[in-house]
């Protein structure tokens, strides 16, 4: 059934992506588009203010993460970003003229952010989050631009993409803009603080955070959904948990001191970055001014109450297996996680009630015990403890064990996991 | 010494034996109290140190975690042992103990820019800064641990007559350097960034030279280890590896002093190229 559904969707797509070309593909008399290369003509790109504060906004949006090889210069391109259509490259953004946004004007660059169309109207892949850099303001997406362009130019040209047919048929993005993208500038509520309003314009904007807590379908969309209520990240084997703070959301208890604590150091006394996050929280949000991380505290923290989740009725008799790693957690576990899964605050993260331990995959939980590991090393949290990896030392049966007992110990309520899931797991590829 | 008290202070937390404020020296406080160069009268004074601390703990929080390193560095130590021993049972996980700290630095950055490849390893260096990484190299090359005989590989004594011949004097046909020209008189190391060579297990030493071989390892340009693992046959990798891990351990392990080989390559690791040919990448260490 799987493959028919999916043969159903490569052929809506190609449908509908010739008829989008047709209707909204690249036009001439782009009014907006030339508006702002006027506009652009009249600002002074070389303004020190406006490049520091594009060097904020570009931290940011964390631009560098993708835009640079893992031995590579910043911005200069050359990381590959996985999808489950193919890897992605991501291009230079240095000014260099041939290989990077030398020849851009600033008019080109507010397309490709606001519109996610390149230099010469085609379309982008949205593996360039432009579902949510339209929201960005014209002001803040000038300051960018004149960031980038200040830095040394690097002469590196892009990788191909390596989809797979038909994804690699570009015109076809013109069908998943129509169901997943809409162009527009972040508009203030008047009916909420500005300090809301900041907050809400920097994760729906450059923070560009719903791209991974949300859940995405078949075609790599974000379909109709309560904003930031977590997803499976695509290709990358780790849930970004629901971020909502009142009942039943991800991150139900937490203060807004806790959230900004997180992203400051890594670390709060509810729980600690790891995997995707802990580069998030290393290169971008522990850079961000307290008033901002005030502001994003102060978002999330408006995010309405979940539903409350429902309670599968799991395949099998996981008793057993929870009372074997009730076992496990005592000698493994307990003597830094603690024997009420509490933790200690700002050491070891507490499990009773973590949002990464409940999430509904399991995920998360099984690969930070293969893996264990550092929480972000940020100026906050120098010198962080860290956990152990038990990939060496626990059985593909054991972790799912302490697992399994672990997302059903104390306060939480999640299904048990399948020694199959830690095999598969095991084999994620690091990187 | 810092790191010595550090480790020492383990025995308060968790994982030693604490009960009703009383602190059961754990085998490896005893240990470090025989093999270490912390003198008696300094022994005396750290155990004066820790008892008053566990006394303190008589109506403890639910944990006391030891703001040590060690106790920082589990991550680590799962593998690499409390104090960089290895797995000398099991020849897997290298040792640390006692290695140069600007090479063990120098390895953890190679590991975060990909120029050294193991999945676990380069998950675990990942989030580390310079600074935090330098500091755990220190800890481990400051860790005094008695060397254990490795595994002892099959192999004949023309092989190990033959890896002896190439550790010792090279193949200067094949342009192959004998490990000892920079790798010191003893194989011990040389500070600051050549590691020793003896002490480690046949399968550890091969995998390293297959590594350099099909480029999971690499290090700064030009690099020699593997320009020298290239010159190789298989059958030279396993002769040097087989005569590394079985030859009898000198008394002093410890690695050369700075300047005391002078190289026969010019190598991005070693700091002896000329600007020009200066490193092209990978030397953030």
């Amino acid at each position: 059934m799987k493959w028919l559904l999916r043969g159903f969707l490569i052929a809506l797509v190609l449908t509908v992506g010739g008829v989008g070309w047709w209707l909204f593909g690249p036009h001439p008399d782009d009014v907006a588009t030339r508006e702002a290369g006027r506009l652009a003509a009249s600002e002074n790109l070389a303004d020190p203010a406006l490049i520091e504060r594009g060097r904020y906004l570009a931290t940011v949006g964390d631009c560098a993460a993708c835009h640079t090889a893992r031995d590579g210069v910043p911005f200069a391109g050359g990381h590959e970003v996985p999808t489950p259509f193919g890897n992605i490259p991501a291009p230079n953004i240095t000014p260099d003229d041939e290989t990077g946004l030398g020849r851009w004007t600033f008019a080109d660059f507010w397309r490709a952010l606001h519109e996610g169309k390149g230099r010469h109207g085609e379309f982008l892949y949205p593996a360039f989050s432009y579902t949510s850099y339209t929201k960005v303001t014209r002001d803040d997406a000038l300051a960018i631009f004149a960031y980038l362009k200040s830095l040394a130019a690097v002469h590196r040209p892009a990788a191909t993409p390596e989809l797979k047919f038909p994804y690699s048929v570009r015109q076809g993005l013109a069908a998943w803009r129509a169901m997943y993208f809409q162009p527009g500038v972040y508009q203030p509520d008047p009916a909420r603080s500005a300090e809301w309003n900041r907050g809400a314009y920097l994760v729906q904007g450059l923070g560009h955070c719903n791209e991974c807590h949300a859940r995405r379908d078949a075609l790599g969309g974000i379909p109709a959904q309560p904003p930031l209520s977590g997803g499976e990240i695509p290709a990358q084997d780790w849930y970004a948990p629901d971020l909502g703070t009142q009942a039943h959301g991800g991150l139900e208890g937490w203060s807004g001191q806790d959230i900004v604590q997180l992203l400051k150091t890594g670390q709060s006394a509810k729980g600690s970055a790891f995997g995707p996050m802990a580069e998030v929280v290393s290169r971008s949000t522990q850079h961000m001014t307290d008033a901002d991380l005030a502001a994003i505290a102060s978002y999330l923290e408006s995010l309405p109450p979940r539903p409350q989740p429902r309670v599968v009725d799991p395949a099998i008799d996981a008793t057993v297996m929870r009372h074997r790693g009730e076992e496990i957690y005592g000698q493994r576990c307990a003597a830094c996680h603690g024997r009420d899964g509490n933790g200690v605050a700002g050491v070891y993260p507490p499990l009773n009630g973590n949002s990464s331990v409940d999430e509904p995959t399991g995920i998360n939980a099984i690969r930070v015990v293969l893996l264990g590991g550092f929480p972000p090393v940020t100026a906050g949290n120098p010198r962080p403890y860290s956990m152990p990896p038990f990939a060496q030392s626990l059985s593909d049966a054991d972790v799912a064990a302490v697992v399994s007992y672990i997302r059903h110990a104390w306060s939480n309520r999640a299904s048990p996991v399948l020694e199959r899931d830690v095999g598969k797991y095991r084999q994620t590829p690091i990187d | 010494m810092e790191a010595e008290l550090a480790a020492g202070c383990r025995d308060i937390g968790p994982a030693a034996g604490v009960f009703r404020g009383f602190t059961i020296p754990s085998a490896y406080t005893l240990a470090m109290i025989r093999y270490s160069r912390i003198p008696l009268g300094g022994a005396l004074l750290l155990a004066a140190l820790l008892l008053p601390a566990a006394h303190a703990a008589d109506n403890p929080p639910t944990h006391t975690v030891p703001d040590t390193l060690a106790q920082r560095i589990a991550s680590c130590t799962a593998c690499h042992g409390e104090h960089g021993e290895g797995s000398p049972g099991t020849g897997f996980f290298p040792r640390l103990a006692g290695k140069p700290a600007e090479y063990l630095a120098r390895q953890l950055r190679y590991f975060q820019l990909g120029l050294r490849r193991y999945g676990p390893m380069e998950y675990t260096v990942r989030p580390l800064t310079d600074t935090y990484m330098h500091e755990i190299a220190s800890y481990f090359a400051q860790q005094e641990v008695p060397y254990s005989p490795s595994p002892t590989p099959r192999v004949s004594a023309a092989l190990l007559a033959r890896g002896q011949a190439l550790t010792e004097h090279g193949d200067p046909g094949r342009k192959i350097p004998p490990c000892q020209a920079c790798h010191g008189s003893q194989l011990t190391g040389v500070q600051p960034s050549t590691p020793g060579l003896i002490g480690l297990p046949y399968d550890y030493v091969s995998s390293q030279l297959g590594s350099w071989r099909t480029g999971t390892r690499a290090a700064a340009a030009p690099d020699c280890m593997s320009i020298i693992a290239n010159r190789l046959t298989p059958a030279d990798i396993t002769a040097v590896s087989a005569f590394l891990a079985t030859r009898q351990l000198p008394a002093d392990m410890h690695a050369q002093p700075p300047g005391s080989v002078t190289p026969p390559l010019q190598c991005g690791v070693l700091g002896n190229v000329p600007p020009a040919q200066g490193p092209a990448r990978g030397d953030g260490a």
